[in-house]
């Protein structure tokens, strides 16, 4: 029974073969190349640009999945505030002064890695039972989208990890500041009028012991 | 598009990303390879969300891209610390633990 | 009559540990009270369960508590008190209660009087879980206790520094003539322990074999059942248990230890090798008996050894100087007498000559210990001389006992010692008779020449400014009691004792005509007078016994060497055995050490060179893993595609 509906549910999806294709081949070429600048090059400036427009591809792969929510996500998200950080990172720190890449051994690297690859990729290319696959504990609704879809499962089944996943955005935040933040010592909150115009007058005057 | 596919994809996408840890003594840099390993690991589970018809895969990339959101959040925070101290973000620099 | 037991066995030991409550403490006269007190109810006790044995001829037998009871195995603690054990108990408790009040006067100048007392007790405990037990287990334990508390008691005076070997013979600690009995207490009492160990490692044989062939080590079951064994094994368990008996009664070649031992206090000589620890092995061979009379054998072996033993330490008792060695000497000699009755199967008769040999033994060391007290510890008998005068009680006490000793008629040691010759003669072993009657002339000499030399003649102590004195009354009082046995003993106990005795051991099998055992008697204590008579006569018209061209002579040297055997031990046994342990040593060193420290530095090398994966960098960190995945993926593609 679940056999037969998996692969009716995988013959509807063939439907829009052509497009489909071409599409994944485009995006995955283009994905393959920006971020192989993403590792080679010297610049940084560079590699963040790749890096930016690589992520704009993968959720063009997530959206021909049917995961309009999570492509969605990975754009704004991702493409908009993790980019974003890492641009200021980038603008913080000297990327003037190339930093060397040495690796002792650079063949190695390659070796192993394609190694790896290859041997992954021969494990992936044999055809994939999908029998021993049990079906899942949530199945995709294709009649309403997949935003409500994942809306009713995220806030009912997966309530607690969402929460916990609040909290630990929120953790990482505060300890984003602090890391980065400086005179954080003093609170104005706490100080009267004229105690903040005296700490500003402080501030302004250079002090002797530098 | 069958699900090998896909799979194949993530792989490559995942290996360019281990290259990039491997390679990289910028540290900067080093955290972009980490971005990529992790985008090729959310291709990998969406699909195989999408070939068996579960949502489980689509839950899981979710939190994968909130996790990676603050990991990037504190993983900068720190790297200026370091910068403060040492003034360059060579990774090569940091082996004072050595032994 | 339990009760009267189990006092008789515990009361030395609860008198020992309070005793021992004061050990760090300066003299404190309480515990030699107390002591002694303990020591006489215990023989209370003994003096009653005799007199109930006598009167009733019931055995008291008691068992303690189960000790060992693993599968076949079960030595219970069991206490008898039958016809043998209660006059070794009677013995024991006897004389050492006389002791332990001669010692509160001996030792009231020295400085760890509460150990002394303590130990003494303790000495007394173990000997009497020796003489009350019921199996050889309890035996074998008072066996290693009375060992023990001698080396305890002989190396007293521990701390007191070795005597160099030297070979003027006045000098030499080998020689008898020397001013001390050893090398030093402390190796003294080593002397003794190992000497008594090496002799253990026997009976311990003799003890398994027992177990081993009749599964029980009761005396009763193993007695009854010893005549099922093959003849060659009770031979050799014969032959086993009696060289422990010859460590523990300084049989040869086991003898050594005794002479030196003199190296402890006086009193202790007193106890423990005239009256106790050294009849410890006579008190196997007897409570042995049933397996001694199936293998004759090796009881004549026994008798021969003994006879050989009386003679040899007679011979070497005729020039030593030392006083407390002559004793020894002749408590040697006497031992030797038991052995023989105790091997011609004459048990009863061996039993009876320890007993009166403990009385007058014991109080000649007693005496022996006021002299040197009176002298300032001066042990050279040639060094005092003239005592009679200022030491009447002492004098008299002794010259009775060396009377006893000698075996005049009517003192005790006339009885127990003719009744051996005429085992003797009756047995037919007519060269046995003969050793033992000289060595009886002999013993005679050298006991009046001691006494002679000591009490009587010219005041050599003058020149080295003695003052001496008489002890306290106390101590002349409890050596009465002792001397009075060495009187009266023989005679008035003698019908009763073999009445009693003869009730647990063998009736004596000798019939001699009633003529013949006369002349003995007759020339036996011809002898013995002569002796006596000779050693008086000639003291009184010379002065000295062996004069200035005598002491160059070979014999002389010979005897006051005491058969050169221990320089023979020196450089036989000992010198070998130091250098095969200094090779062990050796080998210990390099070899056993070295593997031990090689395993610690190579574990502490491995990780000195291991230290180089903890490289801090971050990049490498990552190859290294980005390796271990790639073999793992490997491999599990290998198992994938395999399948």
């Amino acid at each position: 029974m679940q056999t037969r509906d998996l692969k009716k549910h995988q013959q509807a999806i063939r439907g829009d073969d052509m497009f489909e294709i071409v599409a994944f081949y485009l995006f995955a070429f283009l994905t393959i190349g920006m971020f192989s600048v993403t590792v080679m090059t010297n610049n940084v400036l560079y590699a963040l640009c790749s890096l930016a427009s690589g992520m704009i591809f993968i959720s063009s792969f997530f959206f021909l999945l049917d995961a309009d929510f999570l492509g969605v996500v990975q754009i704004v998200v991702y493409t908009g505030a993790v980019m974003a950080l890492y641009a200021f990172g980038m603008m913080f720190f000297d990327s003037m002064a190339e930093v060397k890449e040495k690796v002792n051994n650079p063949r190695l690297a390659f070796f192993l890695t394609g190694m790896v690859t290859l041997v992954i990729v021969i494990m992936f290319a044999a055809p994939i039972i999908g029998e021993s696959a049990q079906t899942g504990l949530y199945p995709i609704h294709p009649e309403y989208g997949n935003v409500q879809d994942i809306g009713l499962v995220l806030f009912t089944k997966y309530l607690i990890p969402f929460e916990i996943a609040a909290v630990m955005l929120l953790v990482a935040m505060i300890g984003g500041i602090i890391l980065a933040g400086k005179k954080m010592d003093t609170s104005y909150s706490e100080m009267s009028e004229a105690e903040i115009q005296e700490y500003e007058a402080g501030l302004e005057t250079p002090k002797d012991n530098k | 598009m069958s699900l090998n596919e896909y799979l194949i994809l993530s792989t490559i996408l995942f290996s360019i990303g281990l290259l990039g840890v491997i390679r990289r003594k910028n540290l900067l840099m080093l955290f972009f390879a980490t971005e990529i390993m992790l985008n090729a690991v959310n291709i990998g589970l969406v699909a195989i969300s999408k070939f068996h018809g579960d949502l489980t895969g689509q839950m899981f990339a979710f939190f994968i891209v909130a996790v990676a959101a603050s990991e990037v959040a504190v993983g900068l925070g720190l790297l200026i610390l370091l910068y403060k101290r040492k003034n360059n973000i060579n990774l090569d620099s940091i082996q004072s633990m050595k032994g | 009559m339990e009760k009267y037991l189990y006092i008789a066995l515990f009361a030395p030991l609860v008198g020992s540990l309070v005793a021992a409550l004061f050990a760090m403490r300066p003299r404190t006269l309480f515990t030699g009270i107390f002591t002694s007190a303990m020591l006489g109810v215990s023989m209370i006790a003994s003096f009653i369960l005799l007199y109930h044995i006598i009167t009733t001829e019931e055995i008291v037998h008691v068992m303690m508590m189960d000790w060992i009871s693993i599968g076949n195995l079960s030595i219970p603690f069991g206490f008898v008190a039958d016809q043998v054990s209660v006059t070794m108990m009677v013995v024991v408790t006897l004389v050492s209660t006389m002791v332990h009040i001669h010692s509160i006067g001996y030792m009231d100048h020295d400085k760890s009087f509460n150990r002394y007392f303590s130990y003494l007790s303790a000495f007394v405990f173990s000997m009497m879980i020796l003489v009350m037990s019921d199996n050889f287990a309890g035996l074998f334990i008072g066996w290693e206790g009375v060992g023990l508390c001698s080396w305890l008691l002989i190396g007293f005076w521990y701390h007191k520094e070795d005597m160099p070997k030297v070979k003027d013979i006045k000098k030499s600690p080998f020689s008898t003539l020397s001013p001390y009995s050893s090398i030093s207490p402390g190796y003294a009492a080593n002397e003794a322990f190992i000497t008594n160990r090496v002799a253990d490692l026997g009976m311990l044989v003799g003890i398994f074999l027992i177990y081993w062939n009749l599964g029980t080590l009761q005396y009763d079951q193993v007695f009854a059942e010893i005549g099922t064994l093959s003849r060659g094994l009770i031979v050799a368990i014969a032959v086993f248990l009696f060289i422990g008996a010859m460590g523990k009664s300084a049989q040869f070649p086991f003898n050594q230890w005794l002479a030196n031992a003199m190296e402890g206090p006086t009193p202790v000589s007193a106890l423990i090798h005239a009256a106790t620890m050294v009849t410890a092995g006579v008190y196997l061979v007897i409570r042995a008996n049933e397996i001694f009379t199936i293998v004759p054998e090796v009881g004549y072996f026994i008798a021969c050894l003994g006879a050989a033993v009386a003679m040899g330490a007679a011979f070497m008792a005729l020039v030593a100087t030392n006083i407390k060695k002559i004793i020894a000497f002749s408590t040697l000699s006497q031992l030797g007498y038991m052995f023989v009755a105790a091997g011609l199967g004459a048990y009863w008769v061996a039993l009876f000559h320890l007993a009166m040999h403990a009385f007058f033994k014991s109080v000649l060391f007693l005496g022996a210990g006021n002299v040197m007290h009176a002298t300032e510890n001066e042990i050279n008998i040639k060094n005092m001389g003239g005592l009679h005068k200022y030491m009447k009680p002492t004098s008299i006490i002794m010259t009775i006992a060396s009377f006893s000793l000698a075996g005049i008629m009517p003192l005790s040691g006339y009885f127990s010692k003719d009744i051996i010759l005429e085992v003797a003669f009756g047995s037919h072993t007519y060269i046995l008779w003969g050793i033992l009657y000289i060595t009886a002339g002999l013993t005679a000499f050298y006991s009046f020449r001691l006494v002679m030399y000591v009490f009587h003649g010219e005041e050599n102590f003058k020149k080295f400014g003695y003052h001496p004195h008489e002890t306290h009354s106390y101590v002349i009082a409890s050596m009465i009691p002792l001397a009075v046995l060495a009187i009266v003993g023989g005679f008035l106990s003698k019908g009763t004792f073999v009445e009693m005795i003869t009730k647990k051991l063998p009736e004596l099998e000798i019939h001699l005509s009633h003529s013949t055992a006369n002349i003995l008697i007759v020339i036996t204590l011809l002898i013995a007078s002569s002796g006596i008579a000779f050693a008086y006569l000639w003291h009184k018209k010379y002065g000295t016994y062996f004069s200035g061209k005598m002491e160059n002579t070979f014999i002389y040297k010979l005897l006051a060497n005491q058969f050169y055997m221990p320089h023979i031990i020196d450089n036989v046994l000992l010198k070998p055995y130091l250098a095969m342990s200094k090779l062990a040593w050796k080998i210990d060193i390099h070899v056993v050490d070295n593997i031990v420290d090689g395993i610690a530095k190579t574990v502490y090398n491995t990780g000195e060179k291991s230290k180089v994966a903890q490289n801090a960098n971050l990049s490498k960190s990552l190859l290294t893993m980005v390796i271990g995945l790639a073999f793992f993926v490997v491999l599990s593609a290998i198992y994938g595609f395999a399948k």
